[in-house]
């Protein structure tokens, strides 16, 4: 057991891959240098050239290039540093790596990984701050993990490097500065699918993934009229429905807390599984703390209010065990 | 009153445009310190060492003419006409900000003087360009656009696929590449196998000429033809520049990668010390005018800032207005 920043469990789950698995490589825009969150830093010299592959300003051409190398059994792990920059490359993810499988009858499998960085709360605008996991949902082929801390960021990502089919791992940028505890090696591997169960608790259960974690933990932490059980669901595609289940069949409430939007947002399936297949158990309707329909903004204080702080939470988590009722969302007739 | 659209009309001399380059690389060196003291969060890209682009292209453009420009913005804007308290204010969040705080470093924007929002992601700007002059032309007027973009944004679809349809449509666009040598931190020979970008044009059948950058007359020489051409719907030209960013990449990147005694060659062809020089030679200016002009564009950006930071962040309602026209 080591203690180490997100970043580094980046890169150690990147270096740990490459050196059982000769097929693994990396692929993107100034990976060598480390890129600009330092999450590939030490590579190149370590595993050369060969296997840290820099390249030009085309994402279209290296993701199908990923896309490509995979089907022949090679390993990629291509780096897209935002998230939004996949947009100009989408096509050869969501429309033809995706379905290889399908359409070629297992003939062809596509062992992708695709990273990014992904995420608000830091200032850098509302074209490098998204999460974007709307992109992917709904897309029959792909699988999508969003790591919450360093030990899950490096056991998801060898998972990721690890799976047959393409996986994309979102890796919240606010997160890369965060230190833990990582157990490195087999034991460390957090396998895709499965939440995990942060605490226990009995009056209501909380569905969280990546940096919601955090905060719905430390509105939990803040005060202490309720008790929750917070879950970390650490893969969205696919979720642990059967953790979900279980925790709320036990607490009879569930409140999902999302970063991006609310409308589309990834809560809403959890909801609506839920209602359908606890219907009747249910001390409370299910309830959503989303971000508002808004582009990110930019100025500190608007950003801070875009996103569900744990004051927040705490507030609506109030409320709702009070009246029974789902609360109305702070922008709401506020404007 | 300074508005935006007076401060361009400040480009029609030869004074007024070394005054904004002058300009240009005050407020750009004063950012350091704006984010040493907290005031600037995300990223900021500068582009100290290219004011001769923005200022030659600035000085050839009618404001009714659209500009779309990346992230390395904060040159064209000042530029354009944006005041200083428009780019600081936006840079540090503040509602006097050009796009109200909202938008940050990466998205500055100014309608009066035809700048669009700024692009963030690489080779955004070219394909919209492209659609501002489509609308010229299903107009029928003589307005032209103008795209600012990297060396390194030349090997992305967006680039191939609008000089394409520029092409073939006689769009009157103008595609200006700012050749500083590098894409982030690699230098363009490691992602390009071609030394003057130029010749990408030749592919699409496309006008070109190669620019030197460093050179505010020789920016606004090229920049002329082009725009007489593109007005005359002759249709698109590209146009390199070769110029140098001082900085690095971004406020992140302290540009290691550069070849030793690169920057220092740089600056022995300074464009505000080309610009300056050659005014000084011909008589225009005194070493003491220029000395005086220092003083007094510094003593101006230094009451800008102070404007900026008295000025107030924008008020929450702000983050849910104008997602939609419905509010
Ligand atoms: C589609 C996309 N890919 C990658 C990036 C990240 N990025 C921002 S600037 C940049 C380098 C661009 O270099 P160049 O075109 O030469 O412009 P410069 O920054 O030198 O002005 C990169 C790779 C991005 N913003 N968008
Ligand atoms: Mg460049």
């Amino acid at each position: 057991m080591t203690v180490m920043r997100t970043r580094q469990a980046v890169i150690e789950a990147l270096s740990d891959e490459m050196e059982s698995d000769p097929n693994v490589f990396l692929m993107g825009e100034d990976i060598g240098s480390g890129g600009p969150f330092k999450a590939t830093e030490g590579l190149i010299e370590k595993f050369g050239e060969s296997r840290v592959i820099d390249t030009p300003i085309s994402e279209m051409a290296f993701l199908g290039a990923g896309v490509g190398a995979a089907a022949m059994g090679m390993r990629p792990v291509v780096e897209m540093m935002f998230i939004e920059f996949i947009g100009v490359a989408l096509d050869q993810l969501t429309t033809q790596g995706a379905f290889f499988r399908y359409l070629s009858r297992g003939a062809y499998q596509v062992p992708l990984t695709i990273r990014a960085a992904a995420g608000a709360g830091m200032g850098f605008g509302c074209q490098h701050s998204q999460i974007l996991d709307q992109w992917f949902r709904g897309n029959a082929g792909i699988s999508l993990v969003i790591p919450s801390n360093p030990q899950s960021m490096y056991g998801l990502l060898r998972s990721a490097i690890r799976s047959n089919d393409p996986v994309v791992i979102l890796e919240h940028k606010g997160l890369y500065g965060e230190r833990g505890e990582v157990i490195t090696g087999e034991a460390g591997i957090v396998p895709i699918g499965q939440a995990r169960k942060v605490t226990e608790g009995s009056d209501v259960t909380i569905v969280a993934i990546g940096s919601t974690v955090l905060t719905a933990k430390a509105a939990l932490d803040s005060q202490s009229e309720w008790s929750a059980e917070i879950i970390d669901l650490q893969t969205l595609i696919p979720w642990d429905k059967s953790s979900v289940m279980k925790s709320v069949a036990k607490t009879g409430r569930l409140v999902v807390v999302e970063e991006s939007s609310y409308s589309g947002g990834w809560g809403a399936e959890i909801c609506s599984e839920v209602v359908s297949k606890l219907w009747g158990q249910l001390k409370s309707p299910p309830h959503r703390i989303t971000s508002p329909d808004a582009p990110i903004p930019y100025a500190q204080e608007l950003e801070k209010r875009y996103l569900p702080s744990s004051v927040y939470v705490v507030a609506q988590i109030n409320e709702l065990l009070k009246t029974g009722k789902s609360p109305a969302a702070w922008w709401e007739g506020a404007k | 009153m300074v508005t935006s659209l007076s401060r361009r009309g400040q480009l029609n001399t030869e004074i007024g445009r070394l005054e904004r380059m002058l300009e240009i690389r005050a407020v750009e060196e004063s950012i350091q310190t704006l984010y040493n003291d907290g005031h600037v969060r995300g990223s900021t890209h500068l582009a100290n060492g290219q004011e001769a682009v923005s200022v030659g292209i600035a000085s050839v453009l009618r404001p009714t003419d659209v500009v779309t420009c990346t992230y390395r913005g904060h040159a064209a804007a000042l530029a354009l006409g944006v005041t200083p308290e428009g780019v600081l204010g936006e840079i540090c969040g503040r509602v006097i900000g050009c796009s109200g705080g909202i938008g940050g470093s990466m998205h500055l924007m100014d309608a009066s003087v035809g700048l669009m929002p700024t692009f963030a992601i690489v080779g955004a700007g070219l394909p919209v360009a492209a659609g501002v002059a489509l609308a010229a032309k299903l107009k029928k007027n003589d307005s032209v656009a103008l795209t600012i973009f990297g060396d390194g944004s030349t090997n992305i679809g967006a680039f191939h696929e609008t000089l394409n349809m520029a092409s073939i449509f006689k769009l009157p666009v103008i595609f200006v590449i700012e050749n500083n040598l590098y894409g982030e931190y690699t230098r363009i020979n490691l992602s390009t196998p071609i030394e003057d970008l130029a010749d990408r044009a030749d592919s699409y059948a496309m006008r070109k000429e190669i620019v030197d950058g460093q050179d505010v007359d020789a920016v606004i020489k090229a920049i002329q033809s082009a725009v007489d051409f593109a007005r005359a719907g002759n249709g698109p030209s590209l146009i390199e520049a070769k110029t140098y960013r001082y900085s690095g990449h971004s406020r992140s990147d302290p540009a290691t990668y550069r070849t030793p005694g690169e920057l220092d060659e740089w600056k022995k062809r300074d464009p505000l010390d080309i610009t300056a020089n050659k005014l000084i030679a011909k008589g225009t200016l005194s070493q003491a005018d220029l000395e005086k002009m220092k003083l007094d564009i510094a003593a101006r950006v230094t009451k800008a800032i102070e404007t900026v930071l008295e000025s107030d962040g924008p008020d929450l309602s702000t983050l849910m207005q104008h997602v939609s026209e419905k509010g």
